[in-house]
Formats: C-alpha cells, sequence, structure tokens
C-alpha cells in the first residue's frame, strides 16, 4: 500500500494537536480537540484508501486507474456525523457557560476531598513532605478557594 | 424474497420513521404517544417473529438495496441478533409506558415530552441497527445514532447537573466513537473491506501483531461503550442525574450493546484466543473494583450504577472463557442483566416518588408507606443477587460452569471471585433494603450506625423530588418488567438451551462466512 508522506504527517499533527487539546480544562478546547481528532481521523480513512490522484468514479470502456471509492463514501459518512455532534457540544458548552458563567471543567469535590486527605493532619501543608503533583495540583486549588471566599462559592454552586 | 427477509430492515426503519412523525406531531402529545407505543410494539412482535424463524430456519441475511453481500451492506440476523433485538424491544416498551406515567403525572419542565419521544425512537432505531449490522461500518453508524439520541435524552431539560452528568458522558462516548473509526480505517487497510464476514475470512492471513494491534484497538472502543474497568469511570457520575425512566434505559441497553459488540469482535472478527487472558483480568477488576464502588455509595442510583458496572464483569468473564459454553452463558447472562437492571432503576423511580429521595441516609419506613414498592424493588434485587432460583442464579451458574470446565489456574480464580462479588453484591442491596425499608421513618433523623457512617451521598443531587404521587402507569409498566423477570426464571430452561445454540452458532466463524457471502457451510 501506497501512502502520501504529507498526509500521514498532516494527520499525526492533527492527533497530537487534538490530543493536547482534549486534555485542556477548557470546553472551548475540549470541542477544538475533538474537531481535530475527528479529522485526523478522517484523514486515515483517506490514506487507508491508497494512492490519490486518480477519480472514484470512472465512466467508459477505458479501463482508467481509479481510486477506491469506500472509504470517501465512509469519510462522508463520518464527516455529517463529527458535524452533527459538535454542533451539539457547541449548544450544550453555551447552555453551561450561560447556566455557570464558565467555560472550564469544575474540579470534582471528591477528587479534591482524596487530594487532601493524606494532607490533612500534617501542621504546614505546603512545608510538609512532596506529595504527588496531581495532590499538590489539587491542594493548591482548594488552598485558593479556601482563602477567596467568592471561588469557593463559585465552586460550591 | 421471502417474507421474514423484508422484516429485518423494518427493525430499524420504523423507529426512524416514527421518530419523523413524532417530531411532525411535537405539539399533541397523546398523538406522540400513540406514535411510539405502537412502533415499539410492532418492533417486538417483529423481534420475537424473527427470533423464532431465526431459531428454525438459520440465519437471515438481507441485503439492502440489492448490493450482493461483499460490496453492498448486509444485515445480519442470527440467534444472538434476534435474541437481543426481542429483549431491548420489549425494554424499550416497558420503559416508555414508565416514561410516560411519569411524565403525565408530573407534567412538568423538566421533561419535556415534545423532544423526549422522537429522541427515544432514535435511540431504539440505533439500538436495533447495532444488533442487526453485518458490517464493521454500520456498527458504527448504529453506535452513534444510538449516543446522539442518549445525548440529548441525558440532558433533557438542561439542567446544571445533567449538563455537567453529559459533558463527561459526550466527551468520553466521543472518544470511543473516534478509536472505533480509527480501527475501522485500519481494519479495512489490512483487509480492503468492512464487512464483518469478509473480515473474518481475510483477518487470519494477516501477521500476527498487526491482528493483535486491530484487535485491541476495537476492544478498546468497545471497553469505553460497555464500562468494562479502567475505562468504566464515566459510567456511575453520568447515568444517575438522567430522569429515572432515561437511566433504566441506558443502564439496561447502551452498555449491552457494548457487550454484544465484543461478543462479535470475540467469537467473529478475532476467534483467536490471544486475548482471552487479559480479557479475564479484565473481568476480574471489572467485578471487584465496580461491586466495591456501589459499597460507598449511598444513593441508590449511583450504588445501582456501580453493580452495573460490577455485573458487565461477568459477561465480559463470559467472552474472554472463549468457549461455547462460556458465551452462551454471557449471552443468558447479559438478557437477563438487561431486564433485571432496567426493572431496579424503574423501582428506584418509584421508591424516588414514594420517598422524595434516592439517598438511603434519608430514606425510611418505606414498605409500611407502599408495600408494593417494596416487593417491586426485593424481586428485582434479590435476582441480581443471584439468590436461587431465580434467573440471575441461573446466569451465574452457568458462567461458573464455563470458568470450572475451562480449568485453567487464571479460570479458576475467577470462578472464585465471581461467587466472591455475587456475594458484596447482596451487601448494599440488603443494606438498601434495611434502611429505606425496614427502619422505621422517625428513626431517620438521629440514626447512626456503622452501616451508614462512610456511606457517600450524590454530590450533586440533593434536591428533594416534589411529587410524591404514582402513576398507575409506572406502577404498571414496573410490575410488567417485574412479572418478565420472573418469567425469565420460569422459562430459564428453553431460553438457556436458546443461548447454547446462539453460544454454538458463533463457536468457528464459517457458519457465519457462509451465511453472508454464500458457499458451503
Amino acid at each position: 500500500m501506497t501512502a502520501s508522506l504529507v498526509l500521514v504527517g498532516v494527520m499525526a499533527v492533527l492527533y497530537a494537536c487534538g490530543v493536547y487539546l482534549l486534555l485542556e480544562k477548557s470546553m472551548t478546547r475540549v470541542i477544538l480537540g475533538v474537531l481535530l481528532l475527528g479529522n485526523a481521523t478522517n484523514l486515515l480513512l483517506l490514506i487507508m484508501s491508497g494512492p490519490s490522484g486518480a477519480a472514484p468514479i470512472v465512466d467508459g470502456e477505458e479501463a482508467l486507474p481509479y481510486s477506491d471509492p469506500v472509504p470517501q463514501a465512509l469519510i462522508l459518512t463520518a464527516i455529517v456525523i463529527t458535524f452533527a455532534v459538535s454542533a451539539f457540544l457547541l449548544a450544550l458548552v453555551y447552555r453551561s457557560w450561560r447556566l455557570a458563567k464558565e467555560d472550564e471543567v469544575q474540579l470534582d469535590d471528591e477528587d479534591v476531598a482524596i487530594g487532601t486527605r493524606e494532607t490533612q493532619p500534617a501542621e504546614a501543608p505546603d512545608r510538609g513532605e512532596p506529595d504527588s503533583s496531581l495532590g499538590d495540583a489539587l491542594d493548591d486549588e482548594a488552598e485558593a478557594s479556601a482563602a477567596d471566599p467568592a471561588l469557593a462559592d463559585e465552586r460550591d454552586r | 424474497m421471502n417474507l421474514p427477509l423484508l422484516l429485518v430492515p423494518l427493525v430499524v426503519l420504523l423507529p426512524l420513521i416514527g421518530a419523523a412523525a413524532a417530531l411532525l406531531a411535537g405539539r399533541r402529545p397523546h398523538l406522540q404517544i400513540a406514535i411510539t407505543s405502537t412502533v415499539l410494539s410492532v418492533v417486538l412482535v417483529i423481534g420475537v417473529v424473527l427470533l423464532l424463524v431465526v431459531d428454525a430456519t438459520g440465519p437471515l441475511v438481507m441485503e439492502v438495496g440489492g448490493w450482493q453481500a461483499p460490496f453492498g451492506i448486509v444485515l445480519v440476523v442470527d440467534r444472538l441478533a434476534a435474541l437481543m433485538v426481542s429483549v431491548s424491544a420489549a425494554v424499550l416498551l416497558a420503559v416508555l409506558v414508565f416514561a410516560v406515567g411519569q411524565g403525565l403525572a408530573d407534567n412538568d419542565a423538566d421533561t419535556p415530552l415534545s423532544i423526549y419521544h422522537p429522541s427515544y425512537l432514535v435511540l431504539s432505531a440505533g439500538v436495533m441497527n447495532a444488533f442487526v449490522a453485518g458490517d464493521l461500518f454500520n456498527l458504527y453508524v448504529g453506535f452513534e445514532i444510538l449516543l446522539v439520541a442518549s445525548y440529548v435524552l441525558l440532558t433533557l431539560g438542561g439542567t446544571e447537573a445533567r449538563i455537567r452528568a453529559g459533558t463527561t458522558y459526550i466527551v468520553v462516548s466521543l472518544l470511543s466513537s473516534l478509536l472505533f473509526l480509527a480501527a475501522i480505517a485500519m481494519i479495512y487497510g489490512a483487509t480492503g473491506t468492512v464487512n464483518m464476514a469478509q473480515i473474518s475470512d481475510r483477518i487470519a492471513d494477516l501477521p500476527a501483531e498487526l491482528q493483535t494491534l486491530l484487535h485491541v484497538l476495537l476492544l478498546l472502543a468497545f471497553g469505553i461503550k460497555a464500562a468494562v474497568f479502567p475505562l468504566s469511570f464515566w459510567l456511575p457520575d453520568s447515568y444517575p442525574t438522567a430522569p429515572a425512566p432515561v437511566t433504566a434505559v441506558f443502564a439496561g441497553l447502551l452498555t449491552k450493546v457494548g457487550i454484544y459488540a465484543i461478543i462479535r469482535t470475540e467469537t467473529i472478527l478475532f476467534p483467536t484466543p490471544e486475548l482471552n487472558e487479559p480479557l479475564l483480568i479484565v473481568a476480574l477488576l471489572t467485578m471487584v473494583v465496580g461491586i466495591l464502588g456501589a459499597i460507598a455509595q449511598a444513593d441508590i442510583k449511583r450504588m445501582l450504577s456501580f453493580t452495573l458496572v460490577s455485573h458487565i464483569g461477568y459477561m465480559v468473564l463470559g467472552v474472554g472463557l472463549g468457549t461455547a459454553a462460556g458465551v452462551a452463558a454471557a449471552i443468558f447472562y447479559t438478557v437477563h442483566h438487561i431486564i433485571v437492571q432496567t426493572t431496579l432503576f424503574l423501582s428506584t423511580g418509584l421508591v424516588e416518588r414514594v420517598g422524595g429521595t434516592t439517598s438511603v441516609s434519608r430514606l425510611g419506613g418505606l414498605l409500611s408507606a407502599s408495600p408494593l414498592v417494596g416487593v417491586l424493588f426485593l424481586v428485582p434485587a434479590l435476582n441480581l443477587g443471584g439468590i436461587p432460583p431465580f434467573s440471575g442464579f441461573v446466569g451465574k451458574l452457568g458462567l461458573l460452569e464455563g470458568a470450572a470446565a475451562v480449568g485453567t489456574p487464571l479460570a479458576l480464580v475467577l470462578l472464585g471471585v465471581a461467587v466472591a462479588v455475587s456475594l458484596l453484591t447482596l451487601y448494599p442491596l440488603a443494606r438498601t433494603w434495611n434502611l429505606a425499608f425496614w427502619r422505621p421513618a422517625k428513626e431517620v433523623p438521629e440514626y447512626r450506625s456503622a452501616l451508614t457512617a462512610e456511606l457517600q451521598d450524590n454530590p450533586y443531587e440533593i434536591a428533594t423530588v416534589q411529587t410524591r404521587s404514582l402513576s398507575k402507569l409506572m406502577v404498571g409498566a414496573t410490575v410488567g418488567m417485574v412479572a418478565v423477570s420472573l418469567g425469565l426464571t420460569v422459562l430459564a430452561g428453553p431460553l438457556y438451551s436458546l443461548a447454547q445454540r446462539a453460544g454454538a452458532d458463533l463457536q468457528g466463524t464459517e457458519r457465519y462466512i457462509a451465511a453472508v457471502l454464500g458457499g458451503a457451510p
């Protein structure tokens, strides 16, 4: 099977950016990540159809070279599905923004509780043993929200 | 062309046409209810007819648009597919009746009925399409149809809790769909086809590493959908926030479509036993982690969601054994679990109505308040725990026998774990019974006990449901489902032998390939 190196490179970059954006806390970036991943997967389908250049449907008596039309049909379906789902996701994020006035994924209270649990007995949490980075991050968040009552309120809501 | 063959596409087409009609009838709720219930009843009848025909004469293969098998799209109905179609149609119908009862009793803005019915029918079409798909891409489309409908149903009303739960659910589902699509792309690149029979025919020629890669990719995608352990975190977080009937149908059906896809993958696409041991280990972890999660929960809906994850492990166990007996037991257990899990969620919906909440730390005195609800909760709860003579016991017995017959050390470890998890399942269910039903209501405010000290309440839904009335339809639908689950117990013999025939069908790929592509079996 022959594949275009450029396409493979573009696909790899799209996948990498998509995964990076998907791991962000902002919902808008998560949507962008999903879109990039969707397009990367569509490119993967296209790459799987073999070398590019020929028409998918050939009419006439001559035996012309032609591209495999099946992946193109599959891509078309996948594009429509991704389109519909992104429209729904956008509406969902807009609704979530209208309700909560923020775009970020909120911290899970239970995770915060677990993250802060081990450090509770220690008198000075920031001078104690170095915890896992996750625990630290959660600690910081919890401390920040404890220091700023407005932020804490927001999170409780 | 014979008549049963023409019935095959109807299980997908009728719900879709019904959805369009229900959307047009958006301003007339009674007409919508009539359309939805008629369509689902007809699909149920078709499912049963297909099951009888397929059991008597062998698989039905419908070539859509008259294109021959490897080129066009095929719909394949074998015993497994027909069984799943019938059971799903029955569950969908019962939950619809419950939802209609709840909607008519509330009449509130939380469940806008005009959107509910079309989405529900689209969901049904997606589930049915996934079951009858003979084509990997058609399976993907089926999954997408049911997922898109489930996004709408999960976020019905757009309250903050549902949006929050929906976001996790949607992003995780999208990721699994993309993995599935990538797997399809690579399988197409490797074998040049998306027809399952032809893939099955060609996959053996591929290098072993490539086979393993494709196999793992497919299992990852289906594992997320089926909520198998490391990929199950999204389920207990998202399901409980939806309205009771929606949770019931999600818990009953959606994860089982994932299990169905795993069964197909393991028996038709990749029948080699290379991944059976990892599957068994995953099954073990799913059972144990799921049930430990359930024990910590105070909220009945969350507790049930965790037991759902745990019991998915039983089905994966059956598949992972890799024998006809194991697959047969997994099929029987899937059918049993679809019905019992849905029934339990419906009963919990009734509990919510009677007690005003689903948290056992605030429920009490339900048995004296409503003995009927008590019975409707107790029977499926005992069934889920696997108390003889209920169908849960029969299914677990089949799985244990399958594991014992395989006899490898890992299978024997799983046998022991499955028994222990089954016992542990009884614990949160019995605790719910003790606290919510047997504890007098006046003891609730000052109740202190080791039983509830470490329980975790649902952090997001602490609102009390205002409506305390039970509509006849809601009770009727739950009674119907309990009756079906009891019927499953009474008819366990014939049903189990049907599951065994379905399992035997899937042993060796030749029969499936011959049915779809023609040629001698």
